[in-house]
């Protein structure tokens, strides 16, 4: 057992240096017109030797540290405790959420401008991430093309706001629904497919969705994009310094107000938290009603299921819908924020983060999926000056978190529908 | 109400049902016996719609449904349990059973959205006849219960009253017995005798607990590797030459 430890932590700290060594250590430089290879200083070669040799050692004592690391979880006052009262669970939780949404509400007021700009981004992530949940957390779809019904969403309002003039309102509804129809069509033929090949399969669909928008420039205006996107309207008020349509009138003249930016910013702010509400809400009651349910049957015992008369494509049909539309939701909200959209928005890497927000939080928990997407976006933000590194921090948290709490944040506990016998 | 004709099924170069046929009537017991590995439960995955059998017909009160997909024909009033049990461990004992439901349930999102009249009104008989079956089946405290955590005879149990819930018209039983204690052999043995009695299901029950099968059955097919050997009343059966030689007689 010990020699076979060193062979692979050997074999570990080798590949280390195979593959930090010509990234890190060897550079390529300009002189004139050749190009030369030269390679780097001391210092980097001794990190790199260092980085090696703790790989060489990490693998060697892997059990013992391993081991010790599960033990620090041991310290956690919270594991060993049993798990609360169904009733009080959901009270407290009903709690937490009332309190988040009452700060929520004021809090724009008294800060600054970015920062609310920010948290509109964050609550977007939050309707993502609660739609995404859906198809992953609760239906057990490996959805890897999420992004596309995102752009859908983002797309249906930049389109019919250009050529017919659309407003935010009419688009929202519209916006999600044609995300939802999209997954409809889309779903159909690729949720025959399992697990990998599912995963596999949504993955080309998102990136068909996007290249397609960046090649049908006559339309979509390819990678320029489409800009001009209008802002919501508050009961035909305008936020704009000036009037652009015909009848509205203007939010700061009605009030006799001076005009301010802001209050733009907090509109939006306040359309996208109502909107992340209402999202949350559904999906609660979705999981109590009998497709949330069947999604669960079907993901925990398939089989079984289907001998119970449950349709396996329309159970898993509904899931995909439904998560597309709240995607189509966050897509309009996304494209009256920006005000401007392109292609570059839309790219597996949004996947991939919404994807993270969902894992991270926990499949299935909504305060985990909330507390996410805020950590997602906004520490990213707060650190900027590693911003380089963000990628890899994201996934040494991954990994991290698949090692101490495979089940999220917030671990789903679902709520069970309970059966009140009378005496 | 099902008859099933010249079923075969072949797993390569396995033919694993030869022949098989065999038919059961409204309020009838019929069972199933044979060796480990003889076929029964290919038999009914066939019925189930969970494999397409290779030939053959099966006919369910008139209809051929050989091949046609799994859910339909649970939808028909043919509900299967398994051999090794298959709930949902992580679900409690009634969401089971309304799983079993879903069907009778108002499944409209928006319906359930808003709560519907029409929508509480089915979630509530749903509730109703999971108290009830759970109540039939003396389970009725462990409602609330996830059903990974039941024992063995109460799984067993809790698996035949979801498909009990189901409304069916026939029941399939994969070894229900198997596992058991004999203090459960013999409540299992009278809750299925109540099904065919109270209920009015046809059952069709693979078993290898002769005392079981002889008691309750009202007529037995014997299969012998997938090729069926024997069948009749329990008391021809038991008389049977092939039968003996084949299967009882190394019991
Ligand atoms: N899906 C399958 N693929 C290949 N062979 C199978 C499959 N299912 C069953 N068999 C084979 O068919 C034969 C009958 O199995 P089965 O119906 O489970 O027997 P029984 O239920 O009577 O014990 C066995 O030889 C088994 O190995
Ligand atoms: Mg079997």
């Amino acid at each position: 057992m010990a020699t076979s430890n060193v062979r692979h932590a050997l074999f570990c700290a080798i590949v280390t240096i195979v593959i930090s060594y010509p990234i890190l250590g060897l550079n390529l430089e300009a002189e004139g017109i050749n190009i030369v290879l030269t390679g780097t200083d001391a210092t980097t070669i001794v990190a790199i030797a260092c980085a090696a040799l703790i790989v060489f050692l990490f693998q060697l004592f892997r059990d013992s540290v391993m081991g010790k690391l599960g033990a620090v979880s041991d310290l956690n006052p919270l594991t060993g405790r049993k798990p609360m009262e169904q009733d009080k669970r959901a009270k407290l939780e009903s709690w937490v959420l009332t309190g988040l949404v009452v700060v929520a509400l004021f809090w724009p007021f008294f800060s600054s401008r970015g920062a609310v700009d920010l948290a509109t981004l964050v609550l977007i992530y939050v309707i993502l991430a609660l739609g995404l949940n859906v198809v992953v957390g609760l239906a057990g779809l490996l959805d890897l093309g999420y992004v596309a019904f995102y752009a859908v969403g983002a797309y249906t309002f930049a389109l019919l706001s250009q050529y017919y003039g659309i407003s935010f309102w009419m688009a929202l509804p519209l916006g999600a629904l044609l995300a939802g129809l999209f997954g409809l069509l889309l779903g159909f033929p690729v949720l025959r497919l399992r697990g990998d090949y599912l995963a596999i399969v949504t993955l080309g669909f998102g990136e068909i969705i996007r290249i397609l928008l960046n090649n049908w420039t006559n339309v979509t205006g390819g990678p320029n994009g489409i800009g001009g996107i209008p802002d919501p309207t508050l009961f035909g008020m305008e936020f704009g310094r000036r009037v652009k349509e015909e009848g509205n009138t203007s939010f700061h003249e009605t009030f006799g107000i001076a005009y301010s930016g802001e209050h733009k910013v907090i509109f939006l702010y306040l359309i996208a938290l109502v909107l992340a509400i209402i999202t949350a809400l559904i999906i609660r009651r979705l999981m109590k009603m009998p497709v949330g349910r069947a999604w669960e049957a079907l993901r925990e015992d398939e089989i079984a299921a289907r001998s119970l008369g449950l349709s396996r494509t329309a159970v898993k049909l509904s899931a995909f819908t439904i998560g597309a539309f709240f995607a189509g939701f966050a897509g309009t909200i996304f494209a009256s924020k920006q005000g401007f959209i392109s292609p570059e928005s839309f790219v597996f890497l949004e996947s991939a983060i919404i994807l993270a927000i969902v894992v991270l939080g926990g499949m299935g928990s909504q305060i985990g999926v909330i507390l996410a997407a805020i950590a997602v976006t906004i520490l990213p933000e707060l650190a900027r000056e590693f911003s380089e590194y963000r990628m890899l921090i994201f996934g040494a948290a991954m990994v991290l978190m698949m090692i101490w709490r495979p089940q999220g944040l917030v671990p789903m506990r679902r709520l069970h529908i309970t059966l009140k016998t009378q005496e | 109400m099902l008859e099933i004709q010249n079923l075969a099924m072949r797993f390569g170069g396995l033919l694993a049902v030869d022949g098989v046929s065999l038919d059961v009537q409204e309020r009838e017991i019929h069972s199933i016996i044979g060796p480990n590995g003889a076929g029964k439960t290919t038999v009914f995955n066939c019925m189930s719609g969970f494999y397409k059998p290779s030939g053959g017909k099966i006919i369910f009160q008139g209809k051929e449904i050989q091949g046609k997909p799994d859910y339909k024909i649970s939808r028909m009033g043919m509900v299967r349990t398994f051999q090794h049990v298959r709930l949902f461990t992580q679900m409690s004992v009634v969401e089971n059973l309304l799983v079993a439901q879903h069907r009778h349930l108002n499944t409209n999102l928006l319906a359930g959205l808003v709560k519907t009249p029409n929508y509480r009104e089915r979630e509530r008989k749903s509730l109703d006849r999971a108290a009830y079956w759970l109540e039939r089946i003396g389970m009725l405290d462990q409602a609330n219960v996830d059903a990974g955590n039941l024992s063995y005879g109460q799984q067993r149990r809790l698996e035949i009253a979801r498909c009990m819930v189901t409304k069916p018209q026939l029941l399939m039983l994969d070894e229900p017995a198997a596992g058991l204690n004999p203090a459960e052999t013999l409540e299992l043995n009278q809750l299925i005798v109540s099904l065919k009695e109270d209920y009015s299901v046809s059952v069709v029950l693979i078993e290898h607990d002769m005392n079981l099968v002889m008691d309750i059955s009202d007529r037995i097919t014997v299969i012998n590797q997938g090729r069926p050997l024997a069948s009749g009343t329990p008391q021809e059966v038991r008389a049977n030459k092939d039968v003996i030689k084949a299967y009882l007689g190394e019991a």
